[in-house]
């Protein structure tokens, strides 16, 4: 048994192609699960998992309680509202208080880049980035993945533009990072002023005009306006935005091939995407959230057996009773 | 692994003829084939499934049948690492009432029939469960006993049994691999 993922999932980046793959194909069953008349299976039984999440998060936090708690892990919630971070207490000070009672997991969501490496190299339990500032948002993008995966068949040659603000975007860096590995084109779409600069030096190409992004592209992953980068003078207006880069079903009729349409959520319909494409026959927005569920039990799977330690401990003692 | 260390223990025309009187056996056991259920642990039980179904109803495949994948339902995940590639675990009926008859190739510590009866309890209540394998190799790490079984073979622990079927690799035949795990 080889070491599966390894101690942490803190991004896409660090994973190869294979591992990627093993987490898409791992995730096909834990779905069946969640249609059971029964939605658990006992195999995170006596793990203890803690959610540490220092940022505003509804879908994401619930999607990792759920894949926790259909794998029968015990969780605990932790936020930095009425916690000790109130009381300014440091980041791997509250996580060091929590090893102490035993736990072996912990899903964290901060708003620094970097934050969850900082807690991976300083804690023995797995960690789980679950979205850390402008950096990553690992399984986000694995869901991203697993649900065009579902709808074309393959990534392989699959061409994806991501439209949006991919200068403050977690999820847009680990979708670039994990298409890319995949074998998919990827391009991205935005207002210049959102646009990090060199994005070209991975691979990825720059379409300035949402309307080349439909005539390009097979997938379209539209990402949510986060509306404080207004106040910050990124962008005129909301009104402009949605003018110049909102997915309408105007334009979106004027693709040459059918699209799909993925948006990570929450959305502001109207801003960035119109609520008849949200709603309409080419989005696959709830498929998302459903497939979250399912990768976020299959990476918790994996991290949990992946102690290459224990299991070549365990073979070594096996072939000494053997001889 | 060399073919040194392997001994053919049954072949296509043996099998065959187990199969046949484990079919008979399993109708008895469930007192006819109105409630019965089979149910195969992945792989080669889900193969075997399918055969005793079409001994016991003919083609016309009266019998319903399921499949269990136990990974999800192990004891040793923390010692042997996640085995990454689950199948798929498929049962086509409420299980309330049924008489279910799990089906598998080899009984040996009995483990994997603790996961699976445990993974079924997830699917109702049925009125009894057996269990049905080819080989009952001996070696219980649990009070687990079959009810039907093919042929009894005492294999020592540091050795193997080999069950190949023809849907799933090519041949029929049953082999002891000498010095396998």
């Amino acid at each position: 048994m080889t070491a599966v993922l390894g101690k942490d999932l803190l991004g896409l980046e660090t994973l190869t192609s294979e591992q990627i793959g093993l987490v898409l194909d791992t995730a096909v069953p834990f779905k069946a699960v969640s249609l059971r008349p029964i939605k658990k299976v006992p195999t995170l039984r006596g793990k203890t998992i803690v959610n540490l999440f220092y940022e505003a998060s509804t879908r994401t936090r619930i999607s990792f309680e759920f894949a926790e708690k259909r794998l029968s892990a015990d969780t605990v919630n932790v936020g930095s509202k009425g916690s000790s971070v109130e009381k300014g207490e440091n980041l791997v000070d509250t996580a060091r208080n929590l090893e102490a009672m035993n736990i072996d997991m912990v899903v964290i969501r901060h708003p620094s880049s970097g934050a969850a490496q900082f807690l991976a190299d300083r804690i023995r339990s797995n960690v789980v980035n679950a979205g850390d500032g402008r950096h990553e948002h690992p399984t986000q993008g694995l869901l991203d993945l697993l649900t065009i995966r579902d709808r074309l068949g393959t990534l392989e040659g699959k061409r994806v533009c991501i439209v949006g603000d991919i200068l403050h975007s977690r999820v847009a860096r680990s979708n670039v990072w994990g298409l890319i590995k995949m074998g998919a084109e990827v391009a991205v779409c935005g207002p210049r002023s959102l646009m990090p600069r060199g994005i070209e030096g991975l691979g990825v190409t720059v379409l300035p005009r949402i309307e080349e992004a439909i005539e390009w592209a097979d997938v379209l992953n539209i990402l949510r306006l986060q509306l404080e980068r207004m106040q910050a003078g990124y962008l005129p207006s909301l009104g402009e935005y949605a003018r110049v880069f909102g997915l309408s079903e105007e334009r979106l009729a004027r693709a040459p091939r059918e699209l799909l349409i993925l948006h990570p959520g929450p959305m502001n319909r109207g801003v960035e995407i119109d609520s008849r494409v949200a709603d309409g026959p080419h989005s696959v927005i709830l498929d998302q959230v459903t497939n979250g569920v399912a990768v976020r039990m299959a990476v918790l799977y994996l991290l949990a057996g992946g102690r290459p330690e224990l299991a070549e401990a365990a073979q070594a003692a096996k072939r000494g009773e053997a001889e | 692994m060399t073919e040194a260390n392997r001994t053919a223990l049954l072949d296509a025309r043996a099998i065959a003829r187990a199969i046949a009187r484990m079919a008979e056996e399993i109708v008895r056991f469930s007192g006819g084939t109105d409630e019965l259920v089979l149910v195969g642990i992945q792989r080669r039980g889900v193969d075997l499934a399918e055969r005793l179904a079409r001994q016991i109803a003919g083609e016309r495949g009266g019998v319903p049948q399921g499949a269990v994948d136990i990974t999800l339902y192990r004891d040793d995940l923390q010692t042997v690492g996640p085995r990454p590639i689950v199948g798929e675990t498929y049962i086509p009926v409420d299980l309330t009432g049924k008489w279910v008859m799990v089906v598998d190739d080899v009984l040996y510590t009995g483990r994997t029939v603790r996961a699976a009866l445990a993974e079924l309890a997830d699917f109702g209540r049925p009125a009894r469960v057996g269990l049905c394998v080819l080989v009952d190799r001996g070696g219980r790490e649990l009070p687990i006993h079959a009810d039907v079984v093919g042929e009894t073979i005492a294999v020592d622990p540091g050795s193997r049994i080999d069950v190949l079927l023809e849907e799933r690799d090519g041949r029929d035949a049953v082999e002891l691999v000498q010095g396998g795990p």
